[in-house]
């Protein structure tokens, strides 16, 4: 049974009446294949209605989408031989961030992202996705270990953000994230980043301070939730709305920006509808981008990097 | 130029405006509660005399104390554009920064000035809380990045008091931006070879701990400061227990292994100096000897090294 988002009520009821019919279609009743088929039909525009003009809140809905392919769907279908490494060498492994070593239409990569998991057990062990400063290390160890080797890095971005935790914080979340920015800076290889689902505040720029930095159409990037900054700065979460309005997480809002390099379109009815189409988008667009910084000079290469992360802000929304 | 505006308003502003009468003679420490006599509190550099609580200073406050007295100059800071997103809460964050800015008499949460320290130049960027709770927006970024880059033509050590709740939200992802910007200037400074000091004072949390605040080549935190990435009370939400005694204070950070080292306020610029005048006295890296066949890499420059003009 797929999961439904409130905005997506009329091609739910829709979609029930379809499959009812097809059950009284057992018969190959002409009248009835055609009535599905006119239905279908309908689906159709009304997805496609309905998702070209998501609100961010709906976006925001579509970005956490339990069915939303996640980093170990991409790996699957777009990294051959993918061999994850485990571990930050100091303390423990931490399954909330996923890395190692593949190979992306032929060539040897370092990929990193987060996982989120899909059923409780593997939510349970990726813990949703959120990191403790372990994931960040082992993060940070598969770059220098990229730079060192000359493998172009992938990073896809899908957290809520780094974990809130007593021990996490005893052991460093805040200098961990730094240190992973800080070797993404520093990467003499190139390396591509797409926010697959929610790109959460620091949790997030940890793996993403890229050469290229891309987005899924309904992927969301943000410097806080939007429940949070409504509670923050509304008092109440119920403004969540109104916090996703103004913080301007869209990808076409962030592109306009110049904070992201490229947006990536999604199947109608959102990359959980075809999470194989979409999954091929992301690899193509990954493919492209990585072929035109491939050659450059590392040094050029990190020099230009860092001077799009300090040009960063002179550009509004005016 | 603008008569009207320049001229006129403020002599009608002065013509209502109420006497000055200091009002707040005696403050309250928010740790003790006990009551100090300002001018006592400010020779105590805001130090609560009872209980040794290092209480929140401004920028200029900060600049003060940590320079040889009358040793240091402001720097202006590049123009940014307010209000990128055109955010809007229950109020315009246009308005918010405005009524910031006239309380405060600053444009941002942030200075920078250069000047010296124990006789040393340095470069200081330093946060003011007051503005926005210090949080860091394009304009702070711009102030680590300013401070670094003057700090590289100057040859000079930089270092940083960072007092920041974290990202300013109103600017939105460009906030979460500042994180990989300000950390390029940490690079820019790594790359020249030179110190990069922070001093983490209260409180230091959120994208500003997540970022330059924690890649100092030395950290150092004021007594008591709150340091951390988390909030408390996001942390307590999620684990649902109460936090251990002390969590994600500046001793508490020591005893993690996160800091350096713990310095009472009374003690920073001698502290400093020092480090500053070991850090600057090093011995020369010998030759590097070629390998055969291999190239090898450049010798790094050592600043530290050279005689120190106006010594």
């Amino acid at each position: 049974m797929p999961t439904f988002l409130e905005f997506e009520k009329p091609i739910a009821e829709l979609e029930g009446k379809i499959e009812e019919l097809r059950h009284l279609d057992a018969g190959g009743d002409v009248s009835i294949a055609d009535e599905v088929s006119k239905l279908q039909a309908k689906v159709n525009r009304l997805l496609k209605d309905t998702y070209g003009k998501l609100s961010p809140w709906q976006k925001v809905q579509v970005a956490r989408h339990p069915e939303r392919p996640h980093f170990a769907d991409y790996v699957k279908d777009l990294v051959e031989d993918f061999t994850p490494l485990a571990g930050d060498r100091n303390f423990a492994e931490d399954a909330a961030i996923v890395g190692g070593i593949g190979r992306f239409r032929g060539r040897s990569v370092v990929v990193v992202g987060n996982e989120k998991g899909n059923d409780t057990e593997s939510r349970v062990r990726h813990n949703f996705g959120m990191a403790r400063p372990e994931g960040y290390r082992k993060a940070r160890r598969l770059f220098d270990m990229a730079d060192h080797f000359h493998l172009p890095v992938i990073t896809l971005v899908d957290t809520a953000g780094a974990y809130p935790g007593v021990g996490a914080e005893e052991r460093g979340q805040a200098e961990a994230i730094a240190r992973s920015i800080q070797s993404c800076l520093g990467l003499r290889v190139p390396i591509v980043s797409v926010v697959i689902g929610e790109g959460g505040s620091g949790g997030a720029i940890a793996l993403a301070a890229a050469d290229r930095v891309l987005m899924l159409e309904h992927a969301i990037y943000s410097v806080i939730s939007p429940e949070g900054c409504a509670s923050i700065l509304w008092r109440t979460n119920e403004a969540a709305q109104d916090a996703a309005e103004a913080l301007r997480l869209t990808a076409d809002d962030l592109r306009r920006l110049k904070v992201i390099d490229g947006v990536i379109e999604e199947p109608v009815g959102g990359a959980h509808r075809n999470r194989r189409e979409a999954v091929r988008r992301v690899g193509d667009a990954i493919s492209d981008n990585l072929e035109e910084l491939i050659g450059v000079e590392g040094g050029a290469l990190r020099t230009r990097r860092r001077e799009k992360f300090v040009e960063m802000g002179k550009i509004g929304l005016h | 130029m603008n008569w009207l505006k320049n001229f006129v308003r403020p002599k009608i502003r002065a013509l209502v405006r109420k006497e000055n009468v200091p009002e707040n003679l005696w403050h309250k420490c928010p740790s003790c509660e006990q009551m100090i006599f300002h001018r006592e509190l400010a020779a105590n550099l805001f130090v609560c005399t009872h209980c040794n609580h290092h209480m929140r200073v401004s920028a200029k406050e900060r600049l003060d104390m940590i320079f040889d007295p009358g040793s240091y100059q402001t720097v202006e800071l590049p123009d940014c554009v307010d209000d990128p997103l055109r955010f809007r809460d229950k109020k315009r964050y246009s308005d918010r920064i405005k009524e910031s800015r006239n309380k405060l008499k600053v444009d941002d949460a942030i200075q920078v000035a250069h000047g010296k320290i124990g006789g040393v130049n340095a470069v200081v960027a330093a946060f003011d809380f007051r503005f926005m709770g210090g949080s860091m927006g394009v304009a702070v970024g711009d102030g680590i990045l300013t401070a670094a880059r003057l700090a590289v033509l100057q040859e000079a050590p930089l270092i940083v008091f960072p007092s920041s709740g974290g990202a300013r939200m109103q600017e939105g992802i460009l906030s979460l931006m500042q994180m990989p910007r300000t950390t390029v200037a940490v690079e820019e400074m790594r790359d020249a070879g030179l110190p990069y000091i922070v001093v983490l004072t209260d409180p230091t949390t959120g994208g500003v701990s997540a970022s330059f605040a924690m890649l100092g080549d030395i950290a150092i935190a004021e007594p008591g400061a709150i340091i951390g990435f988390a909030g408390s009370r996001v942390i307590e939400d999620t684990i649902r227990e109460t936090l251990p005694e002390g969590f994600q204070r500046a001793e508490y950070l020591l005893e993690h292994g996160m800091i350096d080292m713990v310095v009472h306020r009374r003690d920073m610029r001698a502290t400093l100096a020092r480090i500053l005048d070991l850090l600057r006295n090093r011995t020369p890296a010998g030759d590097v000897v070629k390998l055969p066949g291999g190239s090898k890499p450049a010798a790094r420059p050592a600043p530290g090294a050279r005689p120190n003009p106006g010594q």
